[in-house]
């Protein structure tokens, strides 16, 4: 069924990225907005925008009835949830699906499966993917007998988390019940299910993540990796593609056990399955799959030529992937800094308001993603990216070498940001080096 | 000279009743823009929102439907939406609408009922006066925040 209309059901630049690829697809869209976003950039693009409710994202972005009525109303036959927010969401998915809209993304049980991240570690098991040590602690008892066999330190996650939130390190024992209960109750806080696994922390480790296209029918091809290792407090900083230094035989392994993973799923739409390689041991294990497009695409867009977003909905409405397997060329190398409304001489406080003077880079091999003008309002509600400046080239030099000229010629005023950090960290000999690990910027201090 | 409050009424009466979607209408540094669709904006002219760069190439066609941001006309207050659904001026298809123009209103009167998907929200009005026009059409979606109807207060 060809889509012909699509509700865009969230904000900011992924709202932008989407209204592009329906323009050149020649498909309407609808931006669902809350109140603070009604005079954004995405609400003058695309072909009408309605509100939906105040600032706050639990009474607008995440009101899932609203949002299924607003695209009944606006006559939308499709909806593409983005990232973050409902994007992941089963029952927003089912809302659609029941409502006879196309839910531009997986289907329910999909959803389902990899969102409980202990279901997604047994999914990972029976694909022969594997996992790090660990296992379900729904009890201090069952967590102490864990931790007998797996040894400290390790992690505690939420079951119903992802994205780094709401995790734990406990590195004695006897720290345990404290880090138990902690973590349990921010899980419930944050995510409506207070249950929480254990896993071994691996002490260097690189976050490497396929990019994954399923048709829903068992055909899964990937898209190449990239390597998000230069975090800060888990929030992915900086990303890129191919991850470098890998060894070539580890990457052939991580394509096939991300595509034997979302195959056995029948994996529908865009998904990445991440990984954190053991550097140590030269080995890898199956974190978690984001079943949704994910900030960093770009990046894969880049080396691939390949629209993502576009094949979302090509995928959405029947129309299969977009190319085999072996039609894939991967060429260059491209990497992506997030740059965002915060301040690092204050510990990365958020710093929301108003911008002032946005100026972006343009030039050779650059591309910027962003919802900010100059006048743009960035409000307290939501997450503090203002966009993502991403550099390709012939080699990891040049695209490194590009995007430092890039954020040197990026002006943003009127709210604080990273733009100076990220300059800091391309700049930086271990970074240039390539290859770093996820302790990377905690060691450099800031 | 300004809109009268009263003269806002009669324009949107006569735009109701007509065969037009849309109404600009500029007079002495006062913009008046009605759409049926959209509700009212009324604001002083040369006071529109700086525009930022256009960012590529892309069209504005879509400018006319955007969300606007309603505001009463003078003298009168906006009963607003109070979440976006389906607007229903009477509590069942074929009956007599809550209220109408002219109609007198106290801040518990139901003025009209809101459904998003199938759960029926009661709006009441809110306050005390007189019904001076109602923009919001029935059966058609309205956004959080739009005006339902216009109230001169007591």
């Amino acid at each position: 069924m060809p889509i012909r209309r699509v509700l865009i059901a969230n904000r900011g630049e992924i709202a932008l990225r989407v209204i592009r690829s329906c323009r050149e697809l020649g498909i309407e869209t609808v931006l669902a907005v809350s109140e603070a976003d009604r005079d954004s950039l995405p609400v003058r693009l695309s072909d009408r925008a309605v509100c939906i409710g105040p600032g706050r994202a639990s009474d607008s972005y995440l009101q899932i009835d609203t949002l299924v009525q607003a695209a009944l109303g606006t006559g939308a036959d499709a909806v593409h949830p983005g990232y973050g927010f409902l994007s992941e969401r089963a029952p927003f998915a089912r809302r659609c699906e029941e409502a006879g809209l196309v839910f531009i993304g997986p289907t329910v049980a999909q959803l389902e499966a990899v969102g409980d991240k202990l279901r997604a570690r047994a999914e990972a098991l029976a694909a022969h993917v594997p996992v790090v040590q660990g296992g379900s602690a729904h009890s201090l008892a069952e967590a102490t007998t864990l931790v007998a066999r797996v040894g400290t330190p390790l992690l505690i996650k939420a079951v119903g988390g992802g994205g780094g939130r709401g995790m734990q390190r406990v590195d004695h024992e006897s720290d345990l019940p404290a880090a138990m209960d902690m973590a349990s109750a921010e899980a419930g806080a944050a995510f409506g299910d207070a249950r929480v696994y254990l896993e071994r922390y691996v002490a260097h480790g690189r976050h490497v993540e396929v990019q994954v296209l399923g048709d829903g029918q068992g055909q899964v091809i990937h898209l190449g990796e990239r390597d998000c290792s230069v975090q800060r407090r888990y929030q992915k900083l900086i990303e890129e593609s191919p991850a470098p230094r890998l060894d070539p035989r580890l990457r052939e392994e991580l394509y096939s056990a991300a595509v034997r993973f979302a195959a056995r799923l029948h994996y529908r739409g865009a998904g990445t399955v991440e990984f954190l390689v053991d550097m140590e041991r030269g080995e890898f294990y199956f974190l978690e799959m984001n079943a949704r497009i994910q900030v960093e695409h770009p990046v894969t867009e880049a080396v691939t030529g390949i629209d993502l977003v576009a094949a979302q909905i090509r995928i959405a409405g029947g129309g299969g992937l977009p190319l085999a397997q072996s039609e894939l060329r991967l060429a260059g190398c491209a990497i992506e800094c997030r740059i965002n409304a915060e301040d690092p001489a204050h510990d990365f406080m958020p710093s929301p308001g108003r911008v002032v003077t946005a100026e972006w880079p343009q030039g050779e091999g650059i591309r910027v993603d962003t919802h900010i003008a100059a006048g743009s309002s960035v409000p307290p509600y939501y997450d503090s990216l203002l966009g993502k400046i991403i550099a390709h080239g012939a080699s990891r030099e040049q695209a490194r070498t590009r995007l430092a000229a890039a954020l040197a010629a990026t002006r943003i005023e009127g709210v604080k940001t990273n733009v100076g950090y990220q300059q800091q960290l391309l700049a930086d000999p271990e970074f240039m080096r390539g290859g770093v690990d996820t302790g990377f910027v905690a060691r450099r201090g800031t | 000279m300004s809109l009268s409050a009263k003269d806002v009424a009669e324009i949107l009466q006569a735009l109701e009743a007509s065969t037009f979607d849309t109404l600009d209408l500029e007079l002495n540094g006062v913009k008046l823009k009605l759409s049926r669709s959209a509700g009212v904006v009324l604001q002083p002219a040369g006071n529109f929102p700086a525009k930022g760069p256009d960012h590529g190439s892309a069209a504005t066609t879509g400018a006319a439907v955007h969300a606007v941001r309603i505001e009463a006309p003078h003298g009168t207050v906006a009963v607003a939406a109070p979440l976006l659904g389906i607007f229903y001026r009477s509590p069942r298809p074929g009956e007599a609408a809550f209220v109408e123009v002219g109609n007198r209103v106290e801040a518990d009167t139901n003025v009209g009922i809101i459904e998003v998907m199938k759960l029926m929200n009661t709006v009441r009005a809110g306050l005390r006066g007189e019904v001076v026009a109602i923009p919001a059409r029935n059966g058609e979606l309205v956004e959080y925040g739009e005006a339902l109807l216009f109230v001169r207060p007591d």
